[in-house]
């Protein structure tokens, strides 16, 4: 028994015109310094306008949303009393935004008590409606906020199926202004979702098909939108494959790399994105040793390899490196810039984060805590995984 | 050689796989709760069975079978009938998407549990290593 869940999906050139249509009274857009100063808040709120819908904005979300900012997001939505809490950004406002809806709604709980396992009995109070502004967290399709803990410097990675937003506004023209950089990273936490999505313990029929388009879409567009920001098939595709992914790995999970990403993030604040990219085809390696069919079926959806078996596994993540490299991106951690002093000091502690991250329950290859410090080790080398 | 779930020996060897795991003890080595097992009668084995686990610091400090659910006040309780526990123990249900489904129902600090997500697999890990008889009973 498992479940499927999606919002309601609203994309393509023009959705944003879907909020036009909205009912209510009061919408909380929460968002983020940087949307207000690129004025998509304000585009966002014309549109509220034609609605009729009163707005305020919370716009004090920083990258990588701590327990303290969305406590102090729920106390401004207790304030203000929304019936729409609005997620206008990437991943951290979006992230935010749940978070916030969920405690406003559930006064009573604390953020660290937000799992899979209780009954939240959420839009007694409010709706939630997301835009996403960068085209990679699929954070408006997911039901998993992730936060970060700055007491222990860790992130945390909390949800209930309950807490999927409503509706999400899918609009490439939203994406169009991401520079090369952003886009690179972003574009390459699609790849992850979708291949660790595929690829996991939990996989299942109804979100393979999502994984697998939004992967052949990243391999094909990514290359395209960075190179060329006003190429718009190329960014309408890659805002798609966003929430493809995002509908899969929703429905699914991810796997070790998002673990040892959000690890790495936490102690470097290297970029979520850059970070399970870069991490992903030493992942691959060690995964598809036992079983690689599945990373098969998918070199061979994403063309990039006719092989059987561990060969196609190996090609899978070596496209991934030579995209990286097209990218500018580092693939190892090494090229990313982080010193080997400081990588050895930390590693015990990477290795126990990443080790206790939730997205390691549906490895499909669980490593043992020797084996995550070898994988930390080769990433860091950037040396293939053999073992 | 099995050992027919559910009896003191099963326990027993299940405590025994628990501290013979380096996994188990590294991904365990910050929790120090307790936990009691219960499995619910059903067709396919009409009794109640409560086990008990003394789960601390990586080590399984006690394991045993419990005549009733007061012999022991335990951190955690977990609960589910024998047909589930059959289909976690022989590897066919995840137990932890059994724990999002709420097939396995868990009583106690899901708070503390969700810092704990891969001592709660190690744990489940180390039930399918024990091998099991489920007698002539069958889901």
């Amino acid at each position: 028994m498992w479940y499927f869940d999606s919002p309601q999906i609203v994309f393509g050139e023009g959705a944003l015109d879907a909020i036009d249509e909205l009912q209510g009274r009061r919408a909380l857009i929460v968002t983020d310094t940087t949307l207000v100063k690129l004025g998509l808040v304000e585009r966002v709120a014309e549109h509220l306008g034609r609605a009729h819908i009163e707005y305020r904005v919370f716009d004090g979300v920083e990258p990588d949303p701590s327990v303290q900012t969305v406590l102090l997001g729920a106390q401004v939505a207790d304030e203000y009393a929304p019936d729409w809490i609005i997620g206008l950004g990437g991943g951290s406002p979006m992230d935010a935004a749940k978070a916030i809806w969920v405690l406003y709604e559930r006064p009573d709980l604390q953020p660290a008590e937000i799992n899979p396992i209780i009954k939240l009995d959420l839009r007694k109070k409010a709706r939630l409606l997301m835009i996403p502004t960068t085209s990679g967290t699929g954070s408006d399709i997911s039901w998993g906020i992730v936060l970060t803990d700055t007491v222990e410097q860790r992130k945390m990675g909390i949800g209930n199926r309950e807490n999927i937003a409503d509706i999400s506004i899918v609009d490439p023209a939203l994406a169009a202004s991401m520079p090369p950089q952003l886009t690179a990273d972003t574009g390459l936490d699609v790849l992850s979702h979708a291949i660790e999505c595929y690829t996991c313990a939990w996989h299942n029929d109804f979100a393979d098909g999502p994984c697998l388009v939004a992967a052949r879409l990243a391999f094909t567009y990514l290359p395209r939108a960075v190179a060329n920001g006003s190429d718009l098939e190329a960014r309408e595709h890659m805002h798609n494959a966003a929430s493809c992914a995002g509908l899969g790995f929703s429905n699914a999970l991810v796997s070790i790399g998002h673990a040892m990403a959000h690890a790495l993030g936490a102690t470097f604040h290297l970029p979520h994105g850059r970070a399970v990219g870069l991490v992903l085809p030493y992942t691959i390696e060690f995964s598809a040793k036992h079983d690689p069919s599945r990373f098969a079926d998918l070199a061979r959806f994403t063309g990039c390899s006719e092989a059987m078996g561990k060969a196609a596994a190996r090609a899978l993540a070596e496209r991934l490196r030579a995209l990286c490299e097209a990218l500018h991106s580092p693939r190892s951690l090494a090229e990313a810039g982080i010193d080997q002093a400081e990588f050895e000091a930390a590693l015990d502690k990477l290795v126990d984060d990443a080790f206790n991250d939730t997205s390691m329950v549906s490895a499909s290859r669980s490593p043992s805590y020797e084996e995550l410090r070898r994988l930390f080790q080769h990433a860091y080398k950037g040396q293939p995984v053999d073992f | 050689m099995a050992y027919r779930f559910p009896s003191a020996e099963w326990v027993k060897e299940y405590m025994h796989q628990l501290n013979t795991s380096p996994d188990y003890e590294r991904a365990g080595k910050d929790w120090e709760r307790d936990i009691l097992f219960v499995s619910e009668p059903d067709r396919a084995h009409p009794e109640y069975a409560y086990f008990y686990l003394d789960l601390y610091r990586g080590k399984c400090r006690e394991a045993k079978l419990l005549s009733g659910p007061d012999e022991k006040k335990t951190g955690y309780i977990i609960s589910t009938p024998f047909s589930t526990w059959r289909k976690i123990i022989s590897g066919e249900l995840d137990p932890i998407q059994a724990l999002m489904t709420r097939k396995l129902k868990l009583q106690g600090d899901l708070m503390l549990l969700m810092r704990y997500p891969k001592a709660a697999m190690e744990m489940f890990a180390c039930v399918k290593r024990v091998p099991t008889d489920f007698g002539d009973s069958q889901a």
